[in-house]
């Protein structure tokens, strides 16, 4: 495989706090060396101005394949994370058939080997069908590539059910990622407050998601286990998983970036594209989200990337499907709306979106060092962009984002030493 | 005068001027309801279909007739006597209406925002004829003429609307329309019917009943559906009718004058006791007139757009 060498970035690998104008040479898909002045034949990329990091990981995000290949496939996904500068996901098991098994985990390893513009590390179910009443072959699954398992999409809402798989799948070493919701009381279509009783829709409390995700903390603690709590959206879950850590809970979490940038007010109008579940909550909740940011007590930035159909999305509000796609502004919106207001360091940012996932979820990734695999993103903190859906590389455009003006355009993505976005142009 | 959009989707989106021009044009409008002969040709050539999700007697009727009245084609399709049935997605089915040449397209969905979303799929006027909880705007509106009319003003009323809130549209389109008319509103109703922050929309709330009553110029009770005792919100109607209902006890906190009002139906002896609505003051069937003048004056204004 060929050389290339990147030239006069700024490099910076959160992990080992590197952050400095340099040269990063990448031969036969890993990371030959870093350093002042290096040459080599082969590719050269000129960097000057701008950042060059470990490529991105997203460790949730949604591939719908096998089974709802209308909104998005695993060539298309993987399209849209390396637009992002994402060089590898974890995605969810919520496809249909749903992700319970050794043979459809290969499924995803084979076809994302095939056709995949990332590294695709899939997360199993926890219980069969993810119906949360019978364990999932969790052994299984994790021999065939799985490297979490999680419901997502459900919650695991019998509280023993959760128990017992931390127990079981802590003997593969295996997380579980949670996602938190109690049913019974979100029975809603978007946060409950003023702007729901102003639009006249159903509300969803912050207390559906704060009592799990105290339940979890406390079964973490009971069993001593490791667990990572999803999307996390509320003040009160800030506050559970904060307390939680410093008493010694096994316990990490990971946020969106439209909980940090968006509130429940882009529901006015009754528009689709700001419903998802957790719902946009308020301002005190955003403001506590960065908070937890800044403070360590969430781990990482995660997309959630949800891609749906337009006939999914254009429709009354409350049968519209929730979530939004979020592979390619991920990043652009922890550069505007984190580092370049002052909450995260930009190193700080890079460590929610690399190291720290790939910490999480144990796997050889998100740094930039010698003999490290070659994944990389290049881009650019400096000149503004605007967002154009029309232009993602997903099959879906579900973004409340359509239109926004950010910093922090990815240039040029490498995964396993593969140019793989170039110019900003897939290649 | 017009509107300043092509569709009523709601009180939440007018002006206090484009409400005081429906009310005005309503009060016109009753003119040819008191007739002997009503007929106008106001609408002669134009058509109005009622695309009903959701069962209703009054509403549905009420818009029937002030069509009729003025001579427009009226047609009427409900959700399960339609391609609604086969699967049909709302805005097909409204594009569909749309293409055939209706002027206007009046909406009834169980689903808050349904009007909004084919507003901006159609040619033709959308009238929000009630969407989920959110607005009902000509119930509110006949609501307002009929207080008009009876005490001769809006502004400066004290207008106590009492039960669920939450779930009511009614409640909500009122409290948009008389606060924009400068009237006061004051909410009654158990906690558990009372919608979070709804002191946001510029109303005072109470759980108890009375304080909500005490001085009010207008009591507006609003339905309880049945189904609330099931979900939980509720012990039971006896309960619910012992400390919420409208009685003529409870009455008597309000001004000697008050008007009693309510969107119908009535559930006798729960929201409102049968003695209250026989009083000469409860004008529930003057709500029922008003609403084919508010309803007239709303075909008429919107079915002429554009000409």
């Amino acid at each position: 495989m060929m050389s290339i060498l990147i030239k006069g970035g700024r490099v910076m690998d959160p992990a080992s706090g590197l952050d400095a104008v340099c040269d990063v040479l990448v031969e036969d898909g890993k990371i030959k060396a870093i350093g002042e002045n290096l040459t080599a034949e082969g590719t050269v990329i000129d960097a000057a101005g701008k950042i060059v990091a470990p490529g991105l990981i997203d460790m949730h995000c949604h591939l719908r394949e096998p089974g709802q290949e209308y909104k998005e496939d695993i060539e298309s996904g993987t399209k849209a994370a390396a637009m992002g500068g994402f060089t590898s996901v974890a995605c969810m098991p919520n496809t249909s058939p749903a992700l319970d098994n050794a043979a459809l985990i290969e499924f995803v390893k084979n076809k994302a080997e095939k056709v995949g513009s990332a590294n695709v590390f899939p997360i199993g179910a926890v219980t069969k069908g993810r119906k949360g009443e019978q364990l999932a072959e969790i052994g299984d699954m994790k021999m065939a590539g799985a490297v979490a398992i999680s419901d997502d999409g459900s919650p695991v809402g019998n509280p023993e059910i959760m128990r017992r798989a931390l127990e079981y799948s802590d003997m593969f070493d295996m997380l579980v990622v949670s996602h938190c919701e109690e049913m019974s009381l979100a029975n809603g279509y978007m946060n409950e407050g003023a702007v729901a009783t102003r639009l006249g829709l159903k509300g969803i409390p912050n207390a559906a998601e704060e009592v799990q995700v105290a339940r979890d903390a406390i079964l973490a603690k009971e069993t001593g286990k490791r667990i990572h709590i999803c999307h996390i959206s509320t003040a009160g879950s800030v506050e559970i998983i904060r307390q939680a850590k410093a008493n010694g809970v096994r316990i990490t979490a990971e946020t969106c970036p439209h909980y940090f940038t968006l509130t429940e007010d882009a529901c006015e109008g009754f528009n689709t594209n700001a419903k998802m579940n957790p719902p946009l909550r308020t301002q005190k909740d955003v403001d506590a989200i960065i908070q937890g940011l800044a403070d360590g007590t969430v781990d990482a930035v995660a997309t959630d990337h949800a891609p749906h159909h337009i006939d999914e999305k254009e429709v009354e509000f409350g049968v519209a499907a929730n979530g939004i796609v979020g592979l390619e502004t991920a990043l652009p919106l922890g550069v505007t709306y984190l580092v370049k207001k002052d909450k995260l360091s930009l190193s700080e940012l890079l460590a929610k979106m690399t190291c720290n996932p790939a910490d999480i979820l144990k796997i050889a990734k998100g740094r930039l060092e010698e003999n490290a695999d070659a994944d990389i993103v290049i881009f650019d903190i400096d000149t503004p962009f605007t967002v154009d859906v029309n232009n993602f590389a997903s099959k879906s455009t579900n973004s409340p984002y359509d239109g926004w003006e950010l910093y922090g355009k990815v240039e040029y993505t490498i995964v396993g030493g593969r140019i793989v976005v170039k110019e900003g142009k897939l290649q | 005068m017009k509107l300043s959009g092509k569709d009523l989707l709601g009180l939440k989106e007018l002006s206090a001027e484009e409400i005081r021009y429906i009310l005005y044009q309503a009060e016109i409008m009753k003119q040819i309801l008191v007739q002997d002969a009503k007929k106008t040709p106001h609408l002669q050539g134009r058509t109005v279909v009622t695309l009903f999700y959701e069962n209703s007697t009054r509403t549905r009727l009420s818009f029937e007739l002030a069509s009729k009245y003025m001579s427009a084609n009226a047609a009427n399709i409900t959700a399960s006597g339609s391609s609604v049935a086969k699967g049909e997605s709302l805005i097909d089915t409204a594009r569909t209406l749309d293409v055939m040449g209706t002027d206007v397209i009046v909406i009834r969905h169980q689903m808050s925002g349904a009007p909004h979303l084919i507003a901006q799929h159609v040619k033709a006027a959308v009238v929000n004829a009630g969407d989920g909880m959110n607005e009902h705007p000509t119930q509110a509106l006949l609501d307002m003429l009929t207080m008009k009319e009876k005490k001769g003003r809006i502004e400066g009323l004290k207008v106590a609307i009492v039960g669920d809130v939450a779930h009511s549209r009614v409640a909500r389109s009122n409290i948009y329309g008389l606060n924009k008319l400068g009237a006061e509103v004051v909410l009654g109703g158990p906690a558990t019917l009372m919608p979070r922050d709804i002191e946001t929309l510029g109303v005072t709330a109470y759980e108890d009943v009375d304080k909500a009553i005490k001085g009010a110029d207008v009591v507006m009770c609003l339905r309880l559906q049945k189904e609330r005792q099931q979900s939980g919100l509720l012990p039971s109607m006896r309960e619910y009718s012992k400390f919420f209902g409208v009685d003529t006890k409870r009455l008597r906190l309000a001004k000697e004058d008050a008007l009693i009002m309510h969107p119908g139906p009535v559930n006798r002896g729960i929201e409102l006791c049968t003695d209250a609505i026989n009083l000469d003051r409860a004008v529930i069937d003057e709500q029922v007139t008003n609403g084919v003048a508010v309803r007239m004056a709303v075909l008429n204004i919107l079915a002429k757009r554009g000409n």
